[in-house]
This record gives C-alpha cells, structure tokens and sequence, in this order.
C-alpha cells in the first residue's frame, strides 16, 4: 500500500486506508518491542528534532523512545532552553534547526499551527505533538491502536468522549479519526466546556447527560479536565463535575460487559475518572494506550521517512 | 497654471452630474466645469474614457506614526493613500505617543503638511492613553480641527465611560466613533467563533461580542444625543441593529471595509494565514452577503479599509501571536469597482456617496462637489484597468494584504489635491 504523506500534522487528510497502514505497521513494530533487544537499524542515519515548546511527559518520552528504537539520532529542544524565551521568533529558530541538516521535527507548542508554519519554512517532515487547542494526531493514532487490539476492528463501534472538548487537541484529532474509521461518536460534556461547532469536528451527537449516553457505548474515552487551559470557570467545582461527568463506581451499571475505557493521561484521580475505573482490570486500556504510544509513533516515524522493509524485518 | 481635464464621465450625486465634460483647475479650486471648455492658457489633459469623481476618502487608516514608524510612516501612508485614489484619510489615535492630545494632533499635522501626498484628518482618542478610565482633551485637539474621536483599537470597555465620552463630547461638532468589541465575550479571540475556530482550535471572537456593543452604543446616542458612528461593522444583526436606530432616526452612522465584504472565514485555511487575521474577525458568508446588500440599500454609510500595515516578520509567526489587521488603501477601490460596480450591485453614484461624500459628512469636513468654487480634490478612476494585487506593487511599507494575488478591473490613474497631482498616470507624483 502506498503512504505518500510528509507529515502528520492533520489527521483529517489521512484516509481510513492510511490509518490502518499505521496500524498495522505499528503492529509489526510491537514484535520488536516484545523482542530483548528492542532496537532496530531502520531509521539510522536519519536526525530527528524533538522541538517541546511545552511541557510533556508522557509524549516526549514515548517519541524519544520510538526514535532510539529505531536507531534515529534525535536532538531534544525546548523548554527553557529554547532561544524562543531570548526573543529569537518560531520561523528564525526553525531555520536555524534546518541548518543542521535535520530530517524531521517533531513539535509541541500551545499555539495552534505552528507545526504546519514549521513544515512551510522547514521543507522537512513534521509531526504534530500536539498544537494549542487544535490537533495531537499522533495521540488519536495510539488511542486507534488501543481500540483496534481490544475490539478487534472499528466496526459498529459507538464511541463516546467525556469532558472537556472545547478546549481539547486531543478531540481535535480522536474525533475526526473515529469518524473516518466507521466509528458513531458522541461528545458529552457541560455546555461550557464543549466547542462551538461539535458537528465540524464530525461528531454525531452531542449530550449533556452521560447517564443516557453510556448503556450505548462500546468505548468510553474520559478527558483530562485540563485545568491549565480552562479560562475562567467552566464549571463551578471538580466534585460537581464528578457528579455530573465523572466515570464513577456507580456508574458501571449503566456500561455494556464489555464496554472498555480510555483516557489520554495524566488522569486527575477523582475528577473525571475514579481509581476503580481506571484501573479496571477488564475495562481500562489506558496503560495499553500508553503503550500504543511507542509503537504508533515507531510506525509514523518509519512510515513518514520512507524506511525500508529490509530495515523493519532485520 | 491652470489644468484642463478634458473628456472624462463626471460623476457626483451631490450636483447630480453623470455625463461627460471638461473640467477647468485653477489656484487649487474647480474654476468651471461644462462642455467645450475654452482651454486657451491652460495646460490640457486627456482624460477620455476616465471617470472623474470628488476625492476619495478613507476615514479608516493606521498611518503608525508617531511611534510605529517600521510598519507605516505619514510618507509612505499617504503615498499609499495617493496610490489606491485617496486625497484624504482620516488617521487613528493609536499611535505611540497615542493621539490624545493636541500635542500629538499637532505633530501629525506638521509632518502630513511636510511629507504628506494627500489630507491627514486625525482623530483622537476619546481617553487618554486609550486606557478607557480618563477623558482625553478633547477641546484642545477639537481646536486643531480634529472632528473624530475615537478609541479604535478595543473600544471601551465600561458603559459609564463611554456615556461620559459622549455626554463630553456633546458640547463639540464631532462625532464619536466606535470600535465595538466586548472583551468579556471576545477575550483573546482569534478568529469568528463557530466553524472556523472549532477547526483550527483557536479561541473564537463571536459576532456577539461586537452586537452587544453596537446595540449599547447606539442606546448611549440616544441618551446623549451624540452622533455616533460604528466601525468596522461585520455581521448581520449588528447591521441591523444600525439598520434600526436609522429607522428611529437617531445621528448614527457605520462603515465597513472591503475585507468584511469580500473575504470570509472559509478563506482561513488550515495553514493559518496570519494576513487574514483582523479585528473584528472575518465573518461567515452569510454577514458578507449581508453587508453588501446594506452597502447596496444605504444602511452602510461608508466605505473604508481599516489599513492596518504591519511588518514582514510580525506578521510571519504563530497566528496566536500575530498582531491584528490588513492593509487596504491600494487596494480599496480595485475592490469595490470589481465586486460592486462591475457586478451591478451599486453604481458609481453610489460608490462617490459611500467614499467620497458620505465620510466627509460623517467627519464634518467642507463638502468636494464637481462644481464651480469648490476644492480640486479629484480622482481620476480608470475603469477598465487590469491589474494584479500584487505584493511588491504597494507604496505602503507593509504588503499584509488579504487580497494578494487577486485580479481587479479599475483602479485610479490620476488624484489631485487642491488642483495639485499626488498620482499621475498610476504613479505617485514626487
């Protein structure tokens, strides 16, 4: 199958027949990371910038992991050392990176497009790491991933996402990539935490009563409540929201046997999810997800750089 | 010497002429205008096929000086100003030093009369330092001529505040003029809330923010009795809302810019294109259709570009942190002689009411008539000129035009100022 994309910046212009290439390559790429020596020589030679204008944890490190795996040499940027913090602009910063010679960035920035700006100055390949409110395609790769292995495929899958959608880059990309796997999507949260137009991001249905919604969902993906991005007050306090969104003990009643559950992490114990739920043994996946993580990245990396399949099978 | 513009349609809804004449300059006023004028002793220019008209005017224009002068000096603004047809502006107060006081007012004067290529008319701020708490002087700046006031930028804030502007502002022949903008609903807005910012994943600046305000400042007319005019006006209802206080017959008046009209949020791509970035934001094709049509039926007074020059690097970074705004004034009156002319949806009656009469009016500045006495403020339209938008074809310093690459049929050819040429046959007179 052909994959002639550069970059994975967004994931409305991947097909569903690219998604699954991800997939499926992700999947090959999980025998290596079940073998002793979890390393191969595809992307030798190759230089990788992880460019984190933002605090990560979780999806720097599963990047940084991807990359050594596959024998990339890769620079982390970023934080505080960033010339960015001295005056130096995006556009000036990025040249500079480029004059390294370098092949890929992989960016986080809490302003939407940047990775798009970089990928028009760089001419590299960009992966989105996630940008401002907008999209995190690679978390929405992962998440695939996870639900793909627990159910076994997209089909006649309803999907519900709780929480904090308005202001999510992770929906931003998970919903959009539902909808082109087949999937029903509904988006349930307070009126105050959900986007202005739920229907352009391709959801189906919108609720504010999770009790209604859930007896229908195969997949209940819990947001974070990203208190650092919430301006104002969306709602009144987080023990009412767990009350009225929470994924409580005494909801699982109302969840189909084998209803499963996500949550893109770190998870606010209590808030949105209590530990009972997320640690499920049945119904959560979110350690799978952060699995996932490495592999969907291995496959987007390997995918987006063209690497060879004498270098995947070795 | 006297000048003879010979053969062009003049046109002027004020004396109600539309037909093809001479037009006799002299010592800077319209001497005669008639057919078969004697042109012994005058110099004679062919203007057949041209379409004469009162100079134009924007009332809406960022020339950044004092303070800013990277993005836009009174220089190269007005040569910008000449270029797109232009023989007077009407600056805003959001220069650094901000424009509130006669100090300022003073200096803009000074350096338009030095270095300028048509009419500066500043207007100032109506608080002081814009900051929307203290009242600016505005009988000093009033006394330098200055008839506009206004905090274009974010309008301001508290209704107190802008009651008293108005109250204060009673006493004087001026008009106050807003930039509606409620910061409570808007925020950091970057782009219409709706599709686009759902999209994009930017804060959205919902037509609401600017309707609240609209409607609250046309209730402060009422109050005050103060003539208002509303800037920059992008949505439907706010329309509508002027559309009523007309009705009612209230001194209230509105502008709009070409951007508002010709362009819409479904033009912000997913490359985030910064030039399209403006306040208020561009609006769904809805509102745009909607303001034509009061452009058409005469809701919509006037006509003008909210030029707004910026550098090349502020301009190229993230869209979150790029500064608000569009140039305009050399392409304005391609704009509109392509979109609304050339497709019928107002003629050139109107076009010299909504850019040439109607801002005069509105800024209380001497009425320009094609008629004997009155000031040879002229623009020479060629109608059928083609021409490209293109960025390296501006006199301004700034090419943050949302309109780059776009193709134009019309522009002017020729402006005099008191019977002075700023621009002859496209370019700017030296």
């Amino acid at each position: 199958m052909a994959f002639s994309h550069k970059h994975l910046i967004d994931i409305t212009e991947y097909s569903a027949d690219d998604l699954m290439l991800i997939l499926e390559t992700a999947k090959r790429f999980k025998e290596v990371n079940e073998r002793r020596i979890k390393k191969v020589p595809t992307l030798k030679g190759f230089t990788i910038v992880n460019m984190f204008n933002e605090p990560s944890t979780r999806t720097r490190s599963s990047f940084e992991i991807a990359e050594k795996r596959l024998s990339a040499d890769s620079l982390n940027f970023g934080g505080s050392s960033t010339s960015t913090v001295k005056g130096e602009s995006l556009v000036d910063t990025v040249m500079t990176l480029c004059s390294y010679k370098i092949d890929l960035i992989v960016v986080r920035d809490k302003h939407a497009g940047v990775p798009r700006k970089i990928a028009d100055v760089s001419g590299v390949s960009v992966i989105d790491a996630g940008d401002g409110k907008h999209q995190h395609p690679t978390q929405a790769l992962l998440d695939l991933y996870a639900i793909w292995e627990k159910k076994g495929g997209f089909d006649n899958l309803h999907v519900g996402v709780v929480g904090d959608i308005g202001h999510s880059r992770v929906c931003g990309s998970l919903v959009p990539a539902l909808k082109t796997m087949g999937c029903e999507v509904t988006l349930i949260a307070p009126p105050t935490l959900l986007p202005a137009r739920p229907d352009v991001l391709g959801a189906d249905h919108v609720s504010c009563h999770i009790d209604e919604v859930l007896p229908e969902l195969d997949v209940v993906y819990m947001l974070r409540i990203q208190r650092e991005r919430l301006e104002g007050a969306p709602y009144p306090s987080l023990r009412e929201y767990n009350r009225l969104y929470g994924l409580t003990r005494e909801r699982e009643h109302l969840m189909k046997p084998d209803a499963c559950i996500c949550h893109p992490g770190p998870i606010n114990r209590g808030v949105e999810l209590d530990s009972y739920m997320a640690d499920h043994p049945e119904r959560s996946i979110i350690l799978d997800q952060v699995y996932a993580g490495v592999l969907v990245r291995m496959a987007a990396l390997y995918l987006l750089l063209g690497g060879s399949n004498d270098g995947l099978d070795a | 010497m006297a000048l003879m513009l010979k053969g062009a349609r003049l046109v002027d809804p004020q004396v109600g002429l539309d037909e093809v004449a001479d037009l006799l300059i002299d010592e800077g006023k319209i001497a005669r205008v008639g057919n078969g004028l004697d042109a012994e002793g005058a110099e004679v220019r062919d203007m057949a096929g041209k379409i004469i008209v009162p100079g134009l005017v924007d009332m809406h224009v960022h020339l950044r000086e004092p303070g800013y002068e990277e993005k836009e000096d009174i220089a190269s603004g007005t040569r910008a100003a000449a270029h797109g047809g232009f023989t007077a502006v009407c600056s805003m107060p959001n220069t650094d030093p901000v424009t509130d006081d006669a100090e300022v007012v003073g200096y803009i004067l000074k350096r338009a009369k030095e270095v300028g290529k048509c009419k500066v008319w500043p207007s100032g701020a109506c608080t002081k330092d814009l900051a929307g708490d203290t009242l600016s002087e505005m009988g000093h700046m009033y006394a330098l001529g200055v008839r506009a006031f206004t905090d274009d930028g974010h309008g301001i804030q508290d209704s107190g505040m802008m009651r008293r502007v108005m109250d204060y502002a009673a006493q004087f022949d001026c008009v106050v003029v807003a930039h509606c903008q409620d910061n409570g609903l808007v925020g950091e807005g970057q782009v219409n809330e709706g599709v686009v910012s759902t999209r994009l994943g930017m804060l959205g600046w919902p037509a609401e923010g600017e309707e609240l305000e609209i409607a609250r400042d046309i209730a402060l007319s009422r109050l005050t009795g103060t003539p208002l005019h509303i800037q920059h006006i992008s949505t439907a209802r706010g329309l509508d809302l002027v559309r009523a206080a007309k009705a009612e017959g209230l001194k209230v008046t509105c502008e709009v810019t070409p951007h508002h009209m010709f362009l819409t949020e479904d033009a912000i791509g997913d490359d985030y294109p910064t030039a399209l970035k403006v306040n208020p934001p561009l609006r769904t094709a809805e509102d745009a259709a909607a303001l034509i049509a009061g452009v058409a039926d005469g809701t919509i007074d006037a006509i003008v570009t909210d030029h707004a020059p910026h550098t090349a690097w502020e301009k190229d970074r993230e869209f979150e942190l790029a500064p608000f705004g569009m140039t305009g004034l050399e392409t304005s009156l391609g704009l509109v002689l392509t979109n609304l002319v050339g497709k019928g949806v107002i003629d050139m009656n109107r076009l010299v009411e909504l850019m040439a009469v109607n801002p005069r009016a509105i800024l209380r500045q001497e009425p320009v008539r094609l008629e004997e006495g009155s000031a040879a403020d002229l623009t020479v339209i060629d109608p059928s000129a083609a021409w490209t938008v293109e960025a390296d074809g501006f006199c301004s310093k700034a090419a943050n035009s949302g309109f780059i690459g776009w193709e134009l049929t019309g522009r002017a050819s020729d402006v005099y100022v008191d019977g002075v040429a700023t621009l002859e046959a496209g370019n700017v007179v030296e």
